[in-house]
């Protein structure tokens, strides 16, 4: 293993993290604000309890899913991409390090800065709104465990992309409906009986409704699929990941 | 040194450091750009391909370097392979790319601290700080590289292939583009790596390049390797010397007492030219210059010149062609 390797990647990540700090964090933090602002202050004061908790706060695991999910994948995709596009990805290939060291140091890096994220926005959220966290060990497992297989899932796309549009429409045509029908702002029992049975194809319902779980104690579905769903889709991740650098795809001639 | 087995015939001789088996490569869009390529680089030696656009020079660099997979053969470093030891492979070698592509937002100190680890190697500021100061990089450690001329790209881009002390370094056309001065830099460079013992293999356009610096040479045209040679047996071997005789009065056409000889006349008739093979004993310019005052041909000055490596290149590749 190369230790150096994968130190010299996510510090590397970190910086460019750093040297964006308005970008990469502090605008997802303010437009975060803006929902509590909106949704919880405002509206949320003129709405009834959901599940017995206010509206508010309701709402909070489900933002925090939101900005966890498409920094993620932006971050992580933006990290493989950039090399890929400026053709400094050489290094990288003509390295004397494995698909391992790399997906570590970048899926990292994108991780950790999407962790802090949320974190912060968690924080943020006590100005505008009171809440509690009933299983916090679960909480931070499931911050964890999403950050990490999204950043993964972001990981793919930056590989897969070849113009800064594909970078793009992942997580906006798609990543963006699925986390606002995916249960962020409301609890799928306020569904019509229908849709109730579609949206569980929806796989961020069972990040949102695990997270929330851990909070809150209620779900949407039971904490242990949202878990299992959560690892499901990270396989699925490491599997694809592993194949691409086993064959070279996009990566190598 | 590890032998291969399985083909005694084409074991590498102890002294060479990266050694080429049958290294053939066809791209996707059907295009072969390499047909089986055999070739062992020396230890220590400062070695030049020289090829036309598109002969494969790149492709084999980065076939070496694990940029690009090859279809067949294989490739020992240092007796390590490049597909099954990857890492110690991989490890001894530095390559500058012909792309001057950076990492645009970064300072030069952080780029060339990140190629040190991505290498394997513990950080060691004082090293980093002499190769920077070695490419007259040092006072521009915190600039970022987006703001440095072309010229100090090239420069960076050496000092991320130095970073972790390789031992085997590709230069793939490092003069492109690049001014005189900094031309002089680097060949200045490169000859102190070579005194500490790295191996060089650059490709390169330029022939003079090649002929200033390179041990040996070998020309690749069309994926094949058409000529490996000591520069300076290329030169005695392929090369050419001519003598041209000035003429006193122009001639109308070469006598015919000298159609025997390989002789050309100027189209003024004032001038003309001896073409003999420099490998031969008798070069036969005494009995040339005793028939012509035979024959009564005065000539006012004569000189002889040698073929450069440029002429030389350009007749391997043409015959091939």
């Amino acid at each position: 293993m190369n230790i150096h390797a994968i130190r010299a990647i996510y510090r590397f990540e970190m910086a460019r993290t750093f040297r964006t700090l308005m970008q990469s964090i502090a605008s997802p933090v303010l437009s975060t604000s803006l929902y509590f602002v909106v949704f919880g202050a405002a509206i949320g004061s003129r709405m009834g309890e959901v599940d017995g908790v206010s509206y508010g706060a309701f709402i909070i695991p489900g933002l925090i899913m939101l900005s966890l999910l498409n920094e993620s994948i932006s971050n992580a995709a933006f990290g493989i991409y950039m090399p890929k596009w400026a053709g400094t990805i050489y290094e990288l290939l003509s390295a004397p390090v494995s698909y391992v060291e790399v997906v570590i140091g970048y899926v990292g890096a994108a991780a950790t800065k999407s962790i802090v994220l949320g974190l912060l926005i968690l924080v943020t959220a006590r100005f505008f709104v009171a809440y509690h966290i009933e299983h916090p060990f679960w909480m931070i497992g499931f911050l964890v465990l999403t950050a990490v297989t999204f950043s993964l899932f972001g990981f793919i796309i930056g590989l897969w992309a070849d113009d800064f549009q594909k970078l793009q429409v992942v997580p906006l045509m798609i990543m963006t409906p699925l986390t606002f029908l995916g249960g962020s702002f409301y609890s799928i029992s306020m569904l019509p009986p229908i849709w109730q049975k579609i949206t569980l194809f929806n796989p961020v319902v069972y990040l949102v409704s695990g997270f929330r779980w851990s909070f809150y104690g209620k779900a949407d579905v039971d904490v242990v699929v949202s878990a299992g769903m959560t690892l499901g889709f990270m396989a699925l991740c490491l599997i694809a990941v592993w194949w691409i650098f086993r064959t070279g795809w996009k990566l190598k001639a | 040194m590890p032998v291969i087995e399985s083909r005694p015939d084409a074991a590498p001789s102890a002294e060479a450091i990266v050694s080429i088996r049958g290294v053939s490569k066809t791209y996707k869009s059907g295009f072969q750009a390499l047909k089986r390529v055999d070739l062992d680089i020396r230890r220590g030696e400062i070695f030049a391909l020289l090829g036309p656009n598109g002969a494969g020079k790149t492709t084999l660099i980065s076939i070496v370097c694990g940029i690009v997979t090859g279809s067949e053969g294989n490739v020992l470093v240092d007796g390590h392979d490049i597909a099954h030891d990857f890492r110690s492979a991989r490890s001894l070698i530095g390559l500058v790319p012909q792309e001057l592509s950076t990492d645009a937002f970064e300072s030069v100190w952080a780029t060339v601290k990140f190629s040190r680890g991505l290498f394997g190697r513990a950080p060691d500021p004082a090293y980093l700080e002499r190769v920077l100061r070695d490419l007259s990089l040092w006072e521009k450690r915190d600039a970022k590289i987006m703001t440095l001329s072309g010229g100090m790209k090239r420069r960076v881009l050496i000092a991320k292939a130095l970073a972790h002390e390789p031992r085997v370094l590709f230069l793939d056309e490092p003069t492109a583009g690049v001014d005189v001065e900094l031309r002089h830099d680097m060949w200045q460079m490169v000859h102190k790596l070579r005194e500490a013992g790295v191996t060089i293999i650059l490709t390169t356009h330029y022939i003079e390049e090649a002929e200033e610096m390179a041990d040996r040479i070998g020309v690749i045209s069309r994926g094949e390797l058409i000529v490996v040679e000591e520069k300076t047996t290329l030169m005695r071997k392929l090369g050419k010397k001519q003598l041209s005789l000035q003429l006193q009065s122009p001639l109308s056409a070469i006598p015919a007492d000298l159609a025997d000889l390989p002789l050309e006349l100027s189209a003024d008739g004032q001038q003309l030219v001896y073409t003999f093979d420099t490998q031969t004993e008798e070069t036969g310019i005494a009995p040339l210059l005793r028939r012509l005052s035979e024959l009564g041909i005065d000539f006012k000055d004569l000189h002889s010149s040698e073929s450069s490596l440029e002429d030389i290149f350009v007749s391997l590749v043409r015959s091939r062609a």
